[in-house]
């Protein structure tokens, strides 16, 4: 091959192998140095690693990778039967676990002919929203934290506290539930949940003003955020950006309304949209979505319905052999688009099991392109916009 | 097996609705490895379908085969496409889609490490991913035996009381089941 564009020796960035299209550069020359960044570090939830290779503070190659976390979920289920699977899912995400239990649910029930009580429907769609809400209060406290402000995230954390105070109540657990069992709901709500649900919900909205106030018109912010890994509408296809990142550029889109699933087509509702594109657009969605969530929980408490099952009875668990077929149920989580890809073979137990997350594509190729010319101080910054974690990447 | 395992040619689906087993908004439609690429072009550069959701496999052992599952999405119709290819397990090769999409390079060099699918021109594709240093058969094969090499690798700690698990659950946790197993 002959390569087309002369390399000019004043440029920062280094000349690009015509046959491996990879940067080539001298780390002796001095002009060029690697730094590790990860695998812990505030910019990521979860463990993962940058190898950015820097010219002065300016990032000219991030290269990602992952891996600290692989526990093999997908291919443990494959060992496993239908039920055994339920407690495992919830572990490929920790801020939000409640979208796993919900998918593997769903597809569950759909391979297996299985329709669930109107109650358990709500009951799903309030967990999932309250699922959402916690995480985007402990985002926000990335996000102000990875710019100096930790003050901000003490508060958001304290509010997903108490929300986690919330799903203990409901579930028994703090962090992974296991409230969303495949056949509708473990429990029904305890008495008075919707009152506390409701004081939590006040408390957390009057935080959001003062976040807002703090970190939205702060001066410091905007000059970072502003322009920081812009993700124009042209790539979004390109490279499979969904949720709110997606959102942030401007493209209307939202499973929740474009494929509505549970109750979402009874609940009103816009999709947040804004158009700069940067880490500020998409805090911008983000606080949005927060609040949005808030009042998608009171219209629920509203009208769900307070009697009926929640559970419909299954067969017998340990020998319950799910038809043959294949599905793929897709939500719409806080970072995009979450979905399982699963596969009976009419045993007891699955063929296949894939998880899709929106993180795989979001930290590993969009990050790598996001990351150049970004002063190294933003990385984290960067990659906490992108709103990742590493293990739904790895499963 | 489930799903009828039928090839079409380009022709045959181009012009039609692919119908498969699925239900509203989700099709799957099963091409020949050999025309794959071809067919996939033409759903994202005409039929609209431009977002690929995820590239995965499904190893069938019984069969010899790789069942590569394309999930592409067509924002305009809200329609997922599961576009499905059996290729051989001996020597399993596939085309490369990244100059499609990007981000496929991703996961097809994840299906290098995790299966042993191999994507010749695509980058990266013989870099590790997750498993650095892993010098195994890819572990998401069947035949991969994760609690042989589990008891391989690792060893119990003095001083643990160990059950057998099975004959535990039979005992202890579901006794009114231990006649049926």
């Amino acid at each position: 091959m002959v390569e087309t564009v002369k390399y000019d020796p004043r440029s920062k960035f280094p000349p690009v192998d015509a046959n491996s299209g990879k940067s080539v550069y001298n780390l002796l020359s001095g002009k060029y140095m690697k730094v590790w960044q990860g695998p812990q570090h505030p910019g990521i939830t979860g463990n993962m690693s940058l190898e950015l290779t820097v010219c002065g503070d300016e990032i000219i190659d991030c290269k990602t990778h992952v891996g600290y976390l692989h526990r093999g979920f997908e291919k443990l289920m494959e060992r496993r039967r239908y039920i055994q699977c339920f407690p495992l899912v919830c572990r490929i995400c920790v801020p939000e676990p409640d979208f796993n239990e919900y998918l593997f649910a769903e597809g569950t029930e759909e391979l297996a002919g299985i329709e669930i009580p109107e109650k358990a429907r709500w009951y799903r769609a309030l967990t999932l929203e309250m699922a959402r809400l916690a995480s985007f209060l402990m985002w926000i406290g990335g996000q102000a934290a990875a710019f100096g402000m930790g003050t901000i995230g003490q508060w958001t954390v304290t509010m997903r506290d108490y929300v986690l105070d919330l799903f203990e109540e409901l579930s028994g657990g703090r962090i992974y539930h296991m409230y969303i069992i495949p056949g509708g709901v473990r429990a029904d709500l305890p008495a008075g949940f919707a009152l506390r649900v409701e004081q939590t919900l006040a408390q957390i909205w009057k935080v959001l003003d003062d976040v807002e106030l703090a970190l939205m018109y702060n001066a410091v912010f905007k000059k970072r955020a502003m322009g920081l890994g812009v993700i124009t509408p042209s790539i979004v296809d390109e490279y499979g950006i969904t949720g709110p990142n997606a959102r942030g550029s401007g493209v209307q889109r939202d499973i929740r309304k474009d494929n509505p699933y549970l109750v979402y087509d009874q609940l009103e509702f816009s999709i947040v949209t804004e158009t700069g594109g940067d880490a500020y657009a998409r805090t911008w969605v983000r606080l949005r979505e927060t609040r949005q969530s808030i009042d998608l929980i009171r219209q629920m408490l509203e009208i769900m319905p307070t009697s009926g099952p929640f559970f419909q009875k299954l067969p017998n668990v340990l020998h319950w052999k799910i038809p043959g077929g294949q599905t793929y149920k897709k939500a719409e989580c806080t970072r995009g688009e979450y979905g399982f890809f699963m596969v009976s073979d009419g045993t007891e137990l699955p063929r296949r099991i894939y998880v899709r997350g929106p993180s795989y594509t979001h930290a590993v190729t969009l990050m790598e392109k996001l990351a150049v010319n970004v002063n190294i101080a933003d990385t984290a910054g960067l990659m906490v916009s992108l709103h990742t974690y590493p293990p739904e990447i790895e499963r | 097996m489930a799903t009828e395992r039928q090839e079409r040619t380009i022709q045959e689906v181009k012009d039609s609705d692919p119908v498969c087993d699925g239900q509203a908004g989700l099709k799957f439609v099963h091409v020949g490895a050999d025309q794959a690429v071809a067919y996939i072009t033409r759903l994202r550069d005409v039929q609209g379908y431009t977002h690929l959701v995820f590239f995965t496999a499904i190893d069938y052992i019984e069969d010899s085969i790789f069942r590569l599952t394309y999930m592409v999405h067509n924002y305009a119709s809200r329609q997922d496409l599961g576009v499905q290819v059996d290729i051989p397990r001996q020597g399993a090769t596939m085309e490369s889609i990244h100059h499609l999409w990007p981000h496929a390079a991703t996961y097809q060099r994840e299906l290098k490490e995790m299966f042993g699918i191999d994507f010749p021109g695509s980058p990266g594709v013989d870099d590790s991913f997750i498993l650095e240093g892993w010098t195994g058969i890819p572990p998401m094969r069947r035949e991969f035996d994760t609690k042989l090499y589990s008891e391989q690798t690792y060893f119990p700690r003095p001083g643990r009381v160990t059950h057998d698990t099975a004959a535990y659950m039979k005992e202890k946790l579901y006794p009114s089941e231990a006649e049926t197993w």
